[in-house]
């Protein structure tokens, strides 16, 4: 095993609304070595993107912890929380609101440099931001445009190179690719790929697209309402499912290889409501196997095989 | 990328240069005639009021008793006709420009700025920040502006400076709420997430990525409300409570020819034009400027 | 043009689109959307047009319903025949009769294209009321039996939009879209809104009330997917132009467009983890320009000299294959696969 650069411990984070406590992340552990990606997917309100944040402080965690290095970053106050901002960066989903439309792209990846104070001088900065926009593909052409002139994968990579100014050690990509076109969505997981490489960086990478993350992840973490219900290396997860949320979530792939006929798994009804949830399997309810046991008891993340973890009273081993 | 041309930088290597936010947003208004008429109005008014204080003496002209006949309708040498105390009439009009313009702008210099920096710290921070702020603002909008600025003036007693304070606080409560929802809008974009996670500070976040941002709607309104300071400023002192006499405000004007108005109409009419065409000038550029800020407007 | 026998049967084309080409026409530029495109609906058909942001799919499936927006859009030449009735020559009273009867239409965002402040059963009645003469107690009756068909308890009608989730609206919207048992039903990226497991039961459902209506479909996806789930027949658009059109089978496993062939490399591999993906390189062309040659050229890893300056026919390759790239006249030309 490589070493451990991030440590999630049983975090958490409620929400308060008027109809009581809403479990967004609702007590989910792992670890990510350095230099892998750990891919978390699930659908929509299933709590991937609220993790994401807690770990960064973007949500201030309702409990747990986040050891990064070994240090916890839940208790980081005023200067350390500034230099861990630096350590730990975050990729938008969303390359249209993420960037402010007043901004060019030059003002957009100079932000960064020049409020963390990195460099001072004003013909390093100019320097430094020309050579980012180098490492992410934009032409040195575009460094006075403004980003609602430039398409969506161009904006993407704006928003990377923002996140790579600070030469940060790890990155949570929240959707990076879901607003884009196939074509683009490709490039810019390449840039992606290749960054990881050159840099030695580690990646938390969410999204509900189940072919991108298999292409893109080494782990796979499947979520539900919350919690962590399977978690396993990427070929692992895909060939040999045990949860029944994930044999579903993977059958439900469209396929374009015609020759591929795969048997679907259809749910019963939808996600239920995350606001105080019961004591029990939050899945049971669409669950096409659930009994007794899971309708009255939560269950527990357990190790069936090496690395290879689930969250289920009967896992379909 | 129309609006593109190329510069070259001191290393030699080119690159696009965009026109500014600023040369767009003119770009869009020229296309608005009505808008473009109102401006030009606007500017010409400017022009005048300023060239009054070259043209007339202010002593002699505008406030003193005038040897030139009394109530005379307009003729060549007066165009405007002159008033009960023998002033021309069109040098009493020119010069009050600057009163109503003065009012104008200060009046909504002082409701735009206390009213934005409340209704951001409230969009901002929400909670009890928010509670505190928008509850009192609330409580001076149940009460009718006119009876909020004329207790004003009652208490602190009648002057020009006190006029402009009374109507200026007066909406402040206006703006703040309109400052409070486009705050709200633009805290919800991600880039002000994605500034926080690049670790810049609240001040920094709230003056650089959310008032710029949050300006289009606060800017428009400020423009209408140039118009309605000025009429507001014109009531106060057609009822006694604003400008003192013998200072030309157009609305003083009203109040002074009111004995006089039945058989003398000229006295009216020129300052009543006045407000109106001022009042007109500043709403149309106020509708061109909505229009060329809207971004979905833009096509 | 050149077509087989079965499509010369005019009995079995509900939707012929011929030589459409449609521009927006603003003060700053004339962006062309469509250009020049020609489209047949078989009698119970489902064709999927698959393209990127900015093809010009919905451009051409609002045009069927005549919804272009008037300016900007300037409709320069074409017709568009449903049910053999050519649709610009249509009275404001027809057309509104062809709307929702003959031709309805599903949009992408649930959440949007229902009216909040109605109940979901008076939004289906509505449609049925206008289209079928009945009265409101009948219609209701109606619209209740049409909710039970997409899977939602009858007894829910009197409920609103926002009480139902994002799955349940959009089985909403299939509903008044079915209401009036429409022959031709145009789905603009109706699952795109929706999760994995929700959009396998409501693409589940499409297929189902497919054979139960005898609709012919239009599905309008940027998912190589859900074309291969749910079409028969496929139409690759790119920049206003249909690139290479056919069966499903024809087009996915004996792909003949490079543009085609690169979205299918721009996919990840379900089969080896491990193998780059080949984007597409550069961008989609600027809509404002009319190109001399193939618009596909400056992205085409095959282009030659004479892309660049000549248009591509259309080549039907077989009865069933269409194909628009020039490399095609050079007898031994094939594109690769991965």
């Amino acid at each position: 095993m490589g070493e451990v650069l991030l440590e999630v411990k049983d975090l958490k984070k409620y929400f308060e609304t008027p109809k009581g406590l809403l479990h967004a992340v609702d007590g989910v552990s792992f670890t990510i070595e350095k230099g892998k990606t750990l891919g978390i997917v699930g659908e929509s309100g299933c709590g991937k993107s609220t993790t994401g944040r807690a770990i960064l402080r973007l949500h201030e965690p309702t409990s747990g912890q986040v050891l990064f290095q070994g240090k916890d970053v839940t208790k980081f106050k005023g200067k350390e929380l500034r230099e861990m901002r630096k350590d730990m960066q975050i990729i938008f989903q969303d390359p249209y609101s993420s960037l402010d439309p007043r901004m060019t792209v030059n003002q957009l990846i100079r932000e960064p440099i020049v409020t963390n104070k990195l460099l001072t001088d004003k013909n390093d900065i100019e320097k430094r931001v020309l050579e980012l926009m180098e490492t992410v593909g934009l032409a040195e052409r575009l460094y006075n445009t403004y980003p609602h002139e430039l398409d969506g994968g161009r904006r993407q990579r704006i928003g990377i190179a923002r996140a790579l100014a600070v030469n940060p050690k790890f990155i949570v990509c929240d959707e990076p690719v879901s607003a884009l076109d196939v074509s683009i969505q490709a490039q810019v997981l390449n840039l992606l790929k290749e960054l990881q490489q050159k840099l030695d960086l580690t990646y938390i990478f969410i999204t509900h697209n189940l072919s991108v993350v298999y292409y893109f992840a080494d782990d796979i973490a499947v979520m539900y309402l919350g919690e962590l219900v399977e978690k396993a290396p990427a070929e692992e997860l895909f060939a040999h499912p045990v949860h029944p949320y994930t044999q579903a979530l993977l059958s439900a792939i469209p396929n374009p290889d015609l020759d591929v006929k795969k048997e679907r798994i259809l749910l019963k009804g939808e996600i239920s409501s995350p606001i105080n949830p019961p004591d029990r399997c939050r899945f049971a309810k669409r669950c096409n196997y659930a009994c007794e046991d899971c309708m009255s008891k939560a269950p527990k993340l357990v190790e069936i095989s090496p690395n290879h973890f689930v969250s289920c009273h009967h896992p379909l081993v | 990328m129309k609006f593109l041309k190329k510069e070259t930088s001191s290393d030699g290597r080119s690159r696009y240069v965009k026109k500014s936010k600023l040369q767009e947003v003119w770009h869009q208004f020229k296309k608005n005639k009505g808008a473009v008429v109102g401006l030009i109005v606007l500017i010409l008014i400017f022009v005048l009021a300023v060239a009054a204080s070259f043209i007339y003496d202010f002593k002699t002209d505008i406030c003193m008793l005038s040897r030139n006949g009394r109530l005379l309708t307009p003729c060549l040498e007066h165009p405007f006709g002159t008033d009960h105390m023998g002033r021309s009439v069109l040098a009493r009009v020119l010069y009050g420009a600057r009163y109503s313009l003065l009012i104008g702008f200060v009046v909504v210099g002082i409701s735009t700025g206390v009213g934005t920096l409340l209704g951001a710290l409230a969009g901002y921070y929400g909670g009890k920040v928010e509670t505190i702020i928008m509850r009192t603002v609330e409580i001076f909008l149940m009460i009718p502006n006119t009876l909020l600025g004329i207790v004003f003036v009652a208490v602190f007693g009648i002057s020009l400076t006190n006029l402009m304070l009374a109507l200026g606080l007066s909406t402040v409560p206006h703006f703040a709420r309109n400052a409070r929802s486009s705050v709200m809008t633009v805290r919800g974009n991600e880039y002000v997430e994605a500034a926080k996670a690049l670790g810049v500070s609240d001040f920094k976040i709230i003056m650089k990525h959310i008032l710029p941002n949050a300006l289009s709607p606060i800017l428009v309104q400020a423009t209408t409300r140039v118009a309605s300071a000025i009429i507001s400023a014109a009531t106060f002192s057609f009822l006694g409570l604003g400008v003192p006499s013998p200072l030309p405000e157009w609305g003083a004007m009203l109040s002074d020819a009111r004995p006089y108005m039945r058989d003398y109409p000229h006295l009216i009419v020129f300052p009543g034009l006045a407000i109106m065409i001022t009042v007109l000038a500043i709403n149309l550029v106020g509708d061109g400027l909505r229009d060329a800020l809207d971004p979905k407007l833009k096509r | 043009m050149k077509h087989n026998e079965k499509i010369d049967n005019a009995e079995d084309i509900v939707l012929d689109i011929q030589d459409l080409a449609i521009r927006y026409v603003t003060d700053d530029a004339t962006t062309y959307a469509v250009n020049h495109i020609n489209l047949r609906l078989k009698r119970q058909g489902t064709l999927g047009l698959v393209g990127e942001t900015g093809a010009g799919k919905t451009t051409t499936v609002l045009s069927i319903l005549n919804l272009i927006p008037d300016p900007p859009g300037v409709i320069d030449s074409g017709k568009i025949l449903v049910n053999g009735r050519d649709v610009h020559k249509l009275s404001p009273k027809e057309l509104s009769e062809m709307r929702g009867k003959e031709v309805a239409m599903i949009f992408q965002d649930p959440m949007t294209s229902l009216n909040p402040v109605m109940t979901v059963g008076d939004q289906i009645a509505e449609s049925i009321m206008l289209h079928e003469g009945l009265s409101k107690q009948d219609a209701y009756k109606k619209a209740k039996e049409t909710l039970e068909t997409v899977g939602i308890s009858g007894e829910r009608a009197g409920d609103y939009p926002h009480q139902f989730s994002g799955g349940m609206k959009q089985r909403v919207v299939i509903a008044i879209a079915l209401a009036c048992h429409p022959n031709i039903l145009i789905a603009d990226e109706p699952t795109t809104a929706l999760d994995v497991t929700i959009q396998a039961q409501v693409l589940e459902l499409m297929k189902k009330l497919k054979e139960d209506y005898k609709t012919s479909t239009i599905m309008i996806t940027h998912d190589l997917g859900i074309v291969a789930e749910i079409c028969d027949e496929v139409a690759v658009m790119y920049a206003g132009q249909i690139v290479e059109q056919g069966t499903l089978r024809e087009v996915f496993k004996n792909t003949k467009h490079p543009y085609t062939e690169g979205l299918f490399n721009s996919l990840p591999n379900m089969n080896d983890r491990n193998s780059k993906l080949t984007p597409i390189r550069g961008l989609t062309p600027d809509p404002t320009i009319i190109y001399p040659g193939c618009t596909f050229a400056e992205r085409c890893p095959y282009a030659t000299e004479r892309c660049h300056t000549e248009k591509p026919q259309q080549k039907w390759i077989n009865e069933n294959h269409m194909v628009a790239c020039g490399r095609y006249d050079e007898p031994d030309f094939h594109i690769e696969r991965r």
